[in-house]
């Protein structure tokens, strides 16, 4: 056992090399999971709604987005991104944002599944009675269904946002230094501990999304007991 | 964009016995550690139930801790950690066979299970317990009722979720290319440079598992709408 190893690289696997170099570590992995979540939302609420639409121009393409991203492993899509748009478009991204990008898109398709099964699980009866007031379609959607409907989403968009945080893992294969990457510099740089050193990690990662599993659990028991029923 | 594409190069000769074994070792890999999650998941879901105190202490930690972790690290961890962690035997043998793999599916089937146990464990908790104290009461012992009267039915509601754990399974299988394994992400990495032939290589990849992933969803689909119609609880 050689805990030592950890012990003095215990800021690089927090911060990276932040104060005097790039910021990296846990900090980049929370920072990527959080930018990561906050575009899928919007990206996720557009295909989300628009594959709930009765027109098959909308219908349409937003479920063959869904299937295809949520049909290819994560780590395919994230070398597409980074190895092969660059032939296409004749320009090439920098990792983090490829690495960003590509996070956006994969986690979109799992929010737009948790915005459609959100709005279908309301009542028919809103929408119904929102039209009857005298709303148009798009109205009813933002002042009475989304709402209602949003809120009720909440513990799924935690669980996703957990997701998120073990999938910035991957993006390891591209070279960007979050906290995988940088167990594994430490690892080739040191060579005597890398049991010590991704138990350390697994427990990083272990102690944030735990937190976070057991905040939407809470929410979720909150929650049931004020929803609106058929 | 100008970029001439050669589809036969990657689809004849070696490169396309690159992809066929490439396919092979990753249905072989999901296969095992489907089938050692499913006797771990169900075995920790069982212990679960027990209301036995350690057992239950002992699920709950297994199944929360692994599941609220990469999977890619707890790869790493395995490979390059097992050093550590188990003795001198186990591991000449590992090395002399193919560690890698083993390596991929310690990992697969620990990640798998925590989910699988999970969901069986919801399975279990949606059959009434009263089936389970009447079976009791005709003289079963625990582990009869689970066999005989509980986990029959539970499998039944759980096919779903468990058919897209697998799914989930095989397309985490991809992971283990990042030690080694050589799967068919692999694969389609090694023609690409090879050849230089990236995009076709990569589309055929991604086209194989698009193909199984949605002629499963498109399964699970007609299996939930018939089941819909035929049971209802």
């Amino acid at each position: 056992m050689q805990w030592d190893v950890v012990a003095t690289n215990f800021d690089y696997l927090l911060f990276g090399a932040y104060p005097e170099g790039p910021l990296g570590g846990l900090a980049m992995t929370i920072l990527m999971a959080l930018g990561s979540i906050f575009g899928a939302f919007w990206v996720g609420l557009v295909v989300g709604l628009m594959r709930l639409s009765p027109r098959a121009w909308l219908k349409w393409p937003a479920m063959v987005y869904i299937e295809i991203i949520r049909g290819v492993p994560l780590i395919m899509l994230i070398l597409w991104f980074y190895f092969l748009f660059p032939i296409l478009i004749g320009k090439t991204l920098p990792a983090i944002q490829s690495a960003m990008v590509t996070l956006v898109v994969f986690t979109s398709a799992y929010i737009a599944e948790i915005v459609r099964a959100g709005v279908q699980a309301l009542p028919k009866g809103q929408m119904e009675a929102s039209r009857a007031t005298g709303l148009s379609k798009m109205q009813a959607m933002i002042y009475v269904i989304l709402p209602q409907a949003l809120r009720n989403m909440i513990p799924s968009f935690v669980n996703q946002f957990v997701s998120v945080t073990k999938d910035t893992s991957l993006v390891y294969v591209l070279g960007v230094t979050e906290l995988t990457r940088a167990a594994v510099q430490v690892n080739n740089r040191t060579l005597s501990a890398p049991m010590e050193l991704y138990m350390t990690i697994l427990v990083m990662y272990f102690v944030i999304c735990y937190v976070l599993t057991s905040y939407s659990r809470t929410l979720e028991r909150k929650m049931a007991r004020y929803q609106a029923r058929g | 964009m100008n970029y001439d594409f050669q589809w036969n190069v990657v689809l004849s000769g070696e490169y396309l016995d690159w992809i066929l074994s490439g396919v092979k070792v990753t249905c072989q890999i999901s296969a095992v550690s489907l089938f050692f999650a499913m006797c771990i998941g169900t075995l920790l879901a069982v212990m679960r139930l027990t209301r036995f105190k350690p057992f239950v202490w002992f699920t709950a930690i297994y199944t929360e801790f692994f599941r609220n972790t990469p999977l890619l690290v707890q790869i790493f961890f395995w490979y390059f950690g097992s050093d550590g962690l188990l003795p001198r035997f186990a591991l000449d043998w590992l090395y002399d066979h193919d560690f890698e793999f083993a390596a991929g599916v310690i990992a697969l089937t620990v990640y798998t299970s925590a989910f699988i146990a999970e969901e069986i464990r919801s399975g279990i908790n949606s059959i009434p317990r009263t089936q389970l104290e009447a079976s009791r009461a005709c003289g079963l012992s625990f582990v009869q009722a689970m066999r005989y009267v509980i986990l029959p039915q539970a499998f039944r509601i759980i096919i779903p979720p468990l058919i897209s754990q697998a799914l989930n399974l095989l397309k985490n299988s991809a992971l283990c290319m990042t030690i080694g394994v050589a799967e068919l992400l692999y694969m389609a990495k090694q023609i690409e440079s090879y050849s230089f032939r990236a995009f076709e290589a990569m589309s055929v990849a991604t086209l194989i598992y698009l193909s199984i992933s949605l002629v499963v969803s498109f399964t699970i689909t007609q299996y939930n709408k018939h089941f819909m119609r035929t049971v209802s609880y």
